[in-house]
């Protein structure tokens, strides 16, 4: 760079910020993937148990409800809005779950759940989709008044399995598929049935226009609220899958179980990309960003901090995430305009 | 004059976008107390240039001089501290503050513990309004402005340093003729002061008016720069575009099919009445009127975003009610809207996806895109509209209005319509596109479409059109053919004098 100088071009400080801003866009554009790679180096270098292949599955298995929830959730935010009540409608759908199951055996529980799960999205779909009310006020009301019907259906009680050996029910939480852990194979199997949905259907086409510029979307003949709709559709039926694996895996659940994994499931969106003004993101991303807040959270404990830490350099991590992909976007860390 | 100290001059300056050489060298200067108007297409790299003067983006090469004092601008708030101030196209005020209080935002009189000192403020602000000749007082509240008084807190803002140059981009593109004379006194003003004005316009009439040099850039490139007073337009307009234009009156009419669309006894109250007017294949329809004239409501209407209170809209002699625009859509109706980037295009999706959004769902195989059959469209029309983009991947957003306008065109004339809305064909975008636009239409009528073309621009109403619908405060005031329509008897029916059903 320095031996080719142009006559004109010849002042080092022009050429320090333009390659400082070249190598910083290459690291934004990969800066998740490169966040990734240093994470797992250092959680290597300092725990030789870390990078063990069981114990690398023992993080996907714990990453994959959150994982799936985030899967669902980052539909809603590439079509423009937010669904903050995943939460509470894990702990209604494997409350739900758990409890139908011995009254009416694990199939017909599955199915009821699920409908049941599918409805409370529908409730969210109506009020954003149709009623264009704002998602963000929408969802939070949702993440309380959902908490509040989980306590009613239950009356405060936990629910349990009784017989917890000899329910095919296991399969999901606690069995393997071809070796590999249930709870991976559905994880891993939804986020790829999710992305070639968004990135070769019309469905998923049309979500990105509707983020991207709704107006545009309706002057294309897009029918705005409808896919509004079924992308909380969509979201409530990732809820519900996470809550069959976390209903199986505990065998029982506690009304309050999902209370703060609306953050987690945004925190993993947001690590991976997608931009919560809508119309882009990615799935696949979602499953990375997934993958490093479980990769945090498991290497911290091997680190022998403990588990409250992780929540502080979670922190760090989104900032850090959300901040240079802006950077990226206007090509500098600091600017006095957007 | 040119052995005056140069209030403003730039050296050679060179940015790059990733992908896009958007300046290219460019050297441009202006004089104290001169207005220096820059010209060029859209995408020729006029508001990268502003943007690099006013200390938005960085040059990678090239050097600016205040007043033959090299300088570095890295943030707005130097380049005005330094005298170099930009009048945005979009204007940035807060809306729900005073006039005084924009005027003098980031830099408010304190008083002791950091408290506005409101009295010097309005005192000072109220000083600039007047100087700028307004009617309105400092304590005004923003929201509560028409646009062009907007733009004088903007040119206000810009007195409150010691202005050594003042960009305007675009200033008039949302102002009223009368609005339009109070803004050049201001700038004749200003000349006066000896401050120098650098002012962006794509209207011809108006550089010619107010400028004293013009300077031209074209692909990023600096093209020169001519002293108005001895060039004409047609010198301009091939230094811009490399070639002439004709800007003649439509007089080839197409061969007429049968009528395609028809509306009888229209209304959608309150924002048109009674109206009637038919389209043949073939022809092209033009609305001409002023804005708020209803025109933009009665293509909403037609393409189902709006329902009409009553009157009939018949297809083929057909009546048909149009529920939703993807309901127009399946009867053949395509609407290029008003505005491109709020209506027209999702501008973070990529050319190809944006041109085939309206039949994504017809264009599978399976449950599947199929990618083959939508990246053909594109490259069909690629061709046909010649659009110039890197690529089909290439971001909307990224390329320029009149690219950025064709990919809209194309996007509704791969739907193969029947009859073709287009509102405001050439909003915004540079004489070169522009004539390839309206070439285009015409083109379009040849080949059979019903077309319907709705303008604010007379020369392109008149250019483009068989027939025109004059239109004023929601009524249609008189049709014409283009045999019988004059300037005259045009402007006169749009301004509700002398139509035939003058009620």
């Amino acid at each position: 760079m320095v031996a080719e100088t142009k006559p004109e071009a010849g002042r080092p400080a022009r050429i320090r910020r333009r390659t400082g801003s070249n190598a910083m866009s290459v690291f934004a554009k990969q800066g998740i993937l490169i966040a990734f790679a240093l994470f797992i180096v250092g959680f290597a270098i300092f725990s030789d148990r870390f990078l063990s292949a069981e114990n690398l599955m023992t993080v996907i298995r714990q990453s994959a409800i959150i994982g799936v929830m985030a899967i669902g959730v980052t539909v809603v935010v590439i079509g423009g809005n937010l669904d903050l009540s995943v939460g509470s409608m894990l702990s209604f759908s494997t409350v739900l779950v758990v409890d139908l199951h011995d009254q009416m055996g694990p199939g017909l529980a599955i199915l009821v759940m699920l409908a049941a799960t599918l409805c409370l999205g529908a409730v969210n779909g109506l009020l954003v989709g149709y009623a264009r009310l704002n998602s963000l006020i929408v969802t939070l009301g949702m993440l309380s008044a959902i908490q509040g019907l989980v306590l009613i259906y239950s009356g405060g009680q936990n629910v349990d399995i009784v017989n917890q050996e000899s329910t095919w029910f296991a399969i999901f939480g606690r069995g393997y598929v071809f070796g590999i852990a249930t709870p991976i194979v559905i994880f891993l199997v939804f986020a790829l049935l999710v992305h070639v949905l968004m990135s070769s259907t019309a469905f998923g086409r049309r979500v990105y226009a509707v983020g991207g510029n709704p107006t545009a979307a309706v002057f294309s003949g897009i029918r705005r609220s409808r896919v509004v709709f079924t992308t909380y559709l969509i979201s409530a039926f990732a809820t519900g899958c996470a809550a069959v694996i976390l209903g199986s895996r505990v065998m029982g659940s506690q009304n309050n179980v999902g209370q703060g994994y609306e953050l987690l499931v945004l925190a993993g969106v947001i690590l991976g990309g997608t931009s919560l003004l809508g119309g882009s993101g990615n799935v696949l991303k979602t499953v990375v960003g997934v993958l490093i807040l479980g990769f945090i959270q498991n290497g911290l404990l091997l680190m022998g901090f403990a588990y409250y830490v992780q929540w502080l350099v979670t922190w760090i991590v989104i900032i850090l995430a959300v901040w240079l992909d802006v950077a990226a976007k206007r090509g500098r860390l600091f600017s006095p305009i957007a | 004059m040119t052995d005056q100290t140069p209030a403003l001059r730039l050296d050679g300056i060179v940015k790059t976008f990733p992908g896009v050489r958007a300046l290219d060298g460019v050297s441009f200067e202006v004089l104290p107390g001169e207005c220096h108007a820059l010209l060029g297409e859209n995408g020729a790299g006029k508001s990268t240039l502003m943007k690099v003067l006013a200390g938005m983006h960085q040059p990678d090469e090239g050097r600016i001089f205040i007043e033959e004092q090299e300088v570095v601008l890295p943030t707005p708030l130097d380049a005005k501290a330094k005298g170099v101030v930009l009048i945005h196209q979009e204007l940035s005020l807060a809306e729900e503050m005073t006039a005084a209080e924009n005027i003098f935002l980031g830099e408010l009189p304190r008083k002791r513990f950091g408290m506005v000192d409101w009295k010097t403020l309005f005192a000072r602000a109220g000083e600039i309004l007047k100087k700028l000749n307004c009617d309105f007082g400092p304590e005004t509240k923003v929201s509560r402005l028409s646009i062009a008084k907007k733009q004088m807190v903007e040119i206000a803002r810009a007195l409150t340093v010691d202005a050594k140059a003042v960009i305007f981009d675009e200033p008039t593109a949302s102002l009223t003729d009368a609005e339009k004379v109070v803004l050049f006194d201001i700038i004749r003003d200003l000349k006066a002061d000896g401050v120098g004005i650098v002012y962006i316009s794509h209207r011809m009439d108006e550089i010619f008016t107010i400028s004293d040099r013009l300077s031209v850039l074209r692909d990023g490139a600096y093209r020169g720069t001519l002293v108005t007073a001895e060039t004409d337009e047609d010198e301009v307009t091939r230094l811009m575009i490399g070639r002439s234009l004709d800007y003649s009156r439509n007089v080839q009419h197409a061969e007429l099919g049968d009528i395609a669309l028809e509306a009888r006894n229209l209304s959608c109250d309150p924002l048109f009445r009674d109206v009637n007017f038919h389209v043949r294949q073939g022809e092209v329809l033009g609305f001409y009127g002023l804005v708020g004239a209803g025109r933009t409501e009665i293509a909403e209407t037609l393409f189902g975003l709006r329902h009409p209170s009553s009157g009939q809209i018949l297809l083929d002699r057909e009546e048909v009610h149009v529920a939703s625009p993807a309901d127009a859509i399946a009867r053949g109706i395509s609407l290029v809207p008003e505005s491109r980037k709020e209506q027209g295009l999702v501008l973070g999706m990529n050319c190809r996806d944006n041109m085939t959004l309206p039949q994504i769902g017809d264009l599978t195989a399976g449950p599947f895109v199929a990618n083959g059959a939508e990246i053909a469209i594109y490259d069909q029309y690629r061709d046909r509209l010649e659009i110039k983009a890197p690529s089909w991947r290439s971001i909307v957003g990224n390329l320029s209005g009149g690219n950025q306008q064709k990919i809209v065109i194309g996007k509704w004339l791969a739907m193969k319509p029947r009859v073709l809305i287009v509102d405001e064909p050439t909003r915004g975008i540079d004489v070169g596109s522009k004539s390839e636009i309206h070439n285009l239409i015409r083109e379009l009528a040849r080949s059979g479409y019903a077309i319907i073309v709705i303008s604010s621009e007379m020369p392109e109403v008149l250019h483009v059109s068989d027939r025109i619908v004059a239109m004023y405060q929601g009524r249609v005031m008189r049709e014409f053919t283009s045999d019988e329509v004059t300037e005259d008897n045009l402007v006169q029916a749009i301004s509700g004098i002398g139509g035939e059903r003058a009620a």
